[in-house]
């Protein structure tokens, strides 16, 4: 199976703390990968040098085989990588369907002339965008609150509406920061199911989580950080096993 | 990692989606008119009063779409009526060019003075943005006042042509009622329409999160932009309409008053609503008159009133009208 993202030797460095170590990994084009470690191990900040929230100080990532190293978040998504955020970043004054509807942009076009005059290709596209919101909303679950203001709906409801919002980009890979944080064990399973159909769908899905029964049910390969550095790849069950990794965790 | 109370209290609430006329907001709209209306009918003073009101509006429809729908902040848009103020009174007098040729010119060239403003200055965050635009409504104000050659100073500019196209001519008090009521109207379906759009939705997210704006792909500095250019596009459409309707223009005009006085209106009518400009316009515009007769103490009960205003309907006059609605819906 080809990589969609391959990381090659990433480093990140904040003055003298190597948050990130020369890590290097890829992420298949389809199923889950996990990124998991201890408090500290640097695993958020890979992510956000993966999303281009902050640059590399050294090493390249590879979308498709394309450097989008330097990227920022904006071109990243163009080219099919879509992150969510620890903490919720929904767009509170719209509804949880007007949210989604905003992960079209890259989808859609038309700027203030489509809006004043609303030829008939805008409306047959925000026709089209209110099914498929309806859709996304559908697949994790959110149906019935569509019409709510994102700000009023529960903390569990929101990050599934954020992982909604970033799938209606129609991202080739997929990236979930801490997706399970702050769930409690009913809303953290219905988020596994919504991830593992994300995957099967076809999305490459690359998280970091704290929440171990959750990796160990749904990735299908784990990365493992501890000190910046990577320690251990593999498949959850072979990871389990691997003493550098029982260290790290038990100390 | 804390964990957080999850209820499906909404989940049940909005289950049954009824479709409610808003009646709220209807009203809002219907007070509207019922103001203009009663200038309309008795004329004279209070005719003056709601056409400086309507021409208000237009300004912070355009200060609406900048603060209210894109959450960012601008004490410099009294230079995009400037701009357009002036060249509508420089080049239908001096030049002898029709009024809607001389608001066309004028619209170019604030929209090309925002562009090269905002270019730059969209890249800054927060009061950093706030204290630049501030200086452009300053320097504007001085260069209406020194460049005296076009400007002709602290005199200002008389005899501009009223507000008509060819032939037709809005001279009247309620000539020119109709025509800024219509021109408040189309700008009000305008940004109806904008809310509700893809371009609508990017300024949302802009004010709802930068960082998850540009994740789906947002650009943001241009969002920014293009609500820049549209506020300081109205804010020069009503700088000339101002100097058309009184026939005359003078610094002063565009000072810092007119930038408080938007704010007011804004926040008073309800920030990011279609109908507050025009509500909080009104409002604002009406008040000191209602207190006139207190003579000392009214700029005292005109704060006050304010203030009150504030306190009770902290979304503005139309965004509480906007909750109740929507509360009846759910």
């Amino acid at each position: 199976m080809s990589a969609i993202l391959e990381v090659k030797n990433a480093t990140r460095s904040f003055g003298g703390l190597v948050a990130v170590n020369d890590v290097s990994f890829s992420v298949p084009s389809r199923g889950v990968t996990a990124v998991i470690g201890p408090n500290g191990a640097g695993k958020t900040t890979l992510f956000n040098v993966i999303a281009g929230t902050i640059s590399a100080n050294g090493g390249t990532i590879l979308l498709n085989g394309e450097d989008v190293t330097d990227f920022k978040p904006e071109a990243k998504a163009a080219k099919g990588l879509v992150r969510t955020f620890q903490l919720v970043k929904l767009f509170q004054d719209l509804t949880a369907a007007e949210n989604v509807k905003v992960g079209f942009h890259l989808k859609t076009h038309g700027g203030l002339f489509a809006a004043l005059f609303q030829p008939a290709w805008a409306r047959a596209a925000e026709r089209n965008s209110e099914k498929t919101a309806a859709d996304l909303l559908d697949l994790v679950g959110l149906s019935k609150v569509a019409q709510t203001s994102a700000s009023i709906l529960p903390y569990g409801q929101q990050r599934l509406l954020e992982i909604a919002r970033a799938l209606a980009c129609q991202p080739s890979i997929l990236l979930l920061d801490e997706p399970a944080a702050g769930l409690n064990a009913e809303e953290s399973e219905r988020l596994a199911r919504a991830i593992r159909r994300i995957a099967a769908d076809g999305t490459a899905v690359l998280l970091i989580e704290h929440d171990m029964k959750l990796v160990m049910d749904i990735a299908d390969d784990v990365v493992v950080l501890d000190y910046g550095r990577k320690i251990a790849h593999g498949t959850p069950d072979a990871v389990r096993n691997d003493p550098a990794v029982l260290a790290a965790y038990l100390g | 990692m804390t964990s957080s109370p999850s209820t499906t209290l909404p989940e049940a609430r909005s289950a049954v989606q009824t479709t409610r006329l808003p009646l709220a907001t209807a009203a809002v709209w219907a007070v509207s008119a019922a103001i203009v209306g009663y200038a309309l009918i008795f004329g004279g003073y209070a005719a003056t009063i709601i056409s400086f009101a309507l021409i208000y509006a237009v300004f912070v429809s355009g200060l609406n779409v900048f603060m209210g729908l894109t959450a960012q902040v601008s004490f410099g848009q009294s230079a995009f009526a400037a701009i357009g103020g002036y060249s509508s009174a420089v080049l239908t007098t001096t030049y002898a060019w029709p009024p809607l040729a001389g608001m066309s010119a004028g619209l170019v060239f604030s929209l090309l003075a925002a562009w090269a403003i905002g270019f730059p200055t969209l890249r800054l965050k927060g009061h950093y943005l706030a204290m630049a635009t501030l200086a452009i409504g300053l320097i504007t104000y001085e260069i209406a006042v020194e460049w005296e050659s076009v400007t002709q100073g602290y005199l200002g500019i008389s005899g501009i042509p009223p507000l008509g196209i060819g032939p037709f001519e809005a001279v009247s008090d309620r000539q020119i009622l109709v025509v800024l009521s219509v021109v408040v109207l189309v700008i009000a379906f305008a940004v109806k329409r904008i809310q509700h759009s893809r371009l609508g939705r990017s300024f949302a997210a802009v004010a709802g999160s930068e960082e998850a704006a540009a994740t789906l792909g947002i650009n943001v500095a241009r969002t920014k932009l293009v609500s820049f250019l549209l506020a300081a596009g109205l804010a020069s459409i009503s700088g000339s309409l101002f100097v058309h309707v009184v026939g005359y223009v003078s610094p002063e005009v565009f000072g810092l008053h007119m930038v408080i006085l938007a704010f007011s209106m804004v926040y008073i009518g309800g920030l990011g609503t279609v109908a507050g400009p025009l509500i909080g316009a009104l409002i604002v515009s009406i008040l000191p008159e209602v207190f006139r007769g207190m003579k000392d103490s009214q700029d005292l009960a005109y704060g006050i009133a304010l203030i009150l205003i504030l306190i009770y309907a902290p979304k503005g006059i139309a965004g509480v009208a906007g909750a109740f609605d929507a509360r009846r819906a759910a």
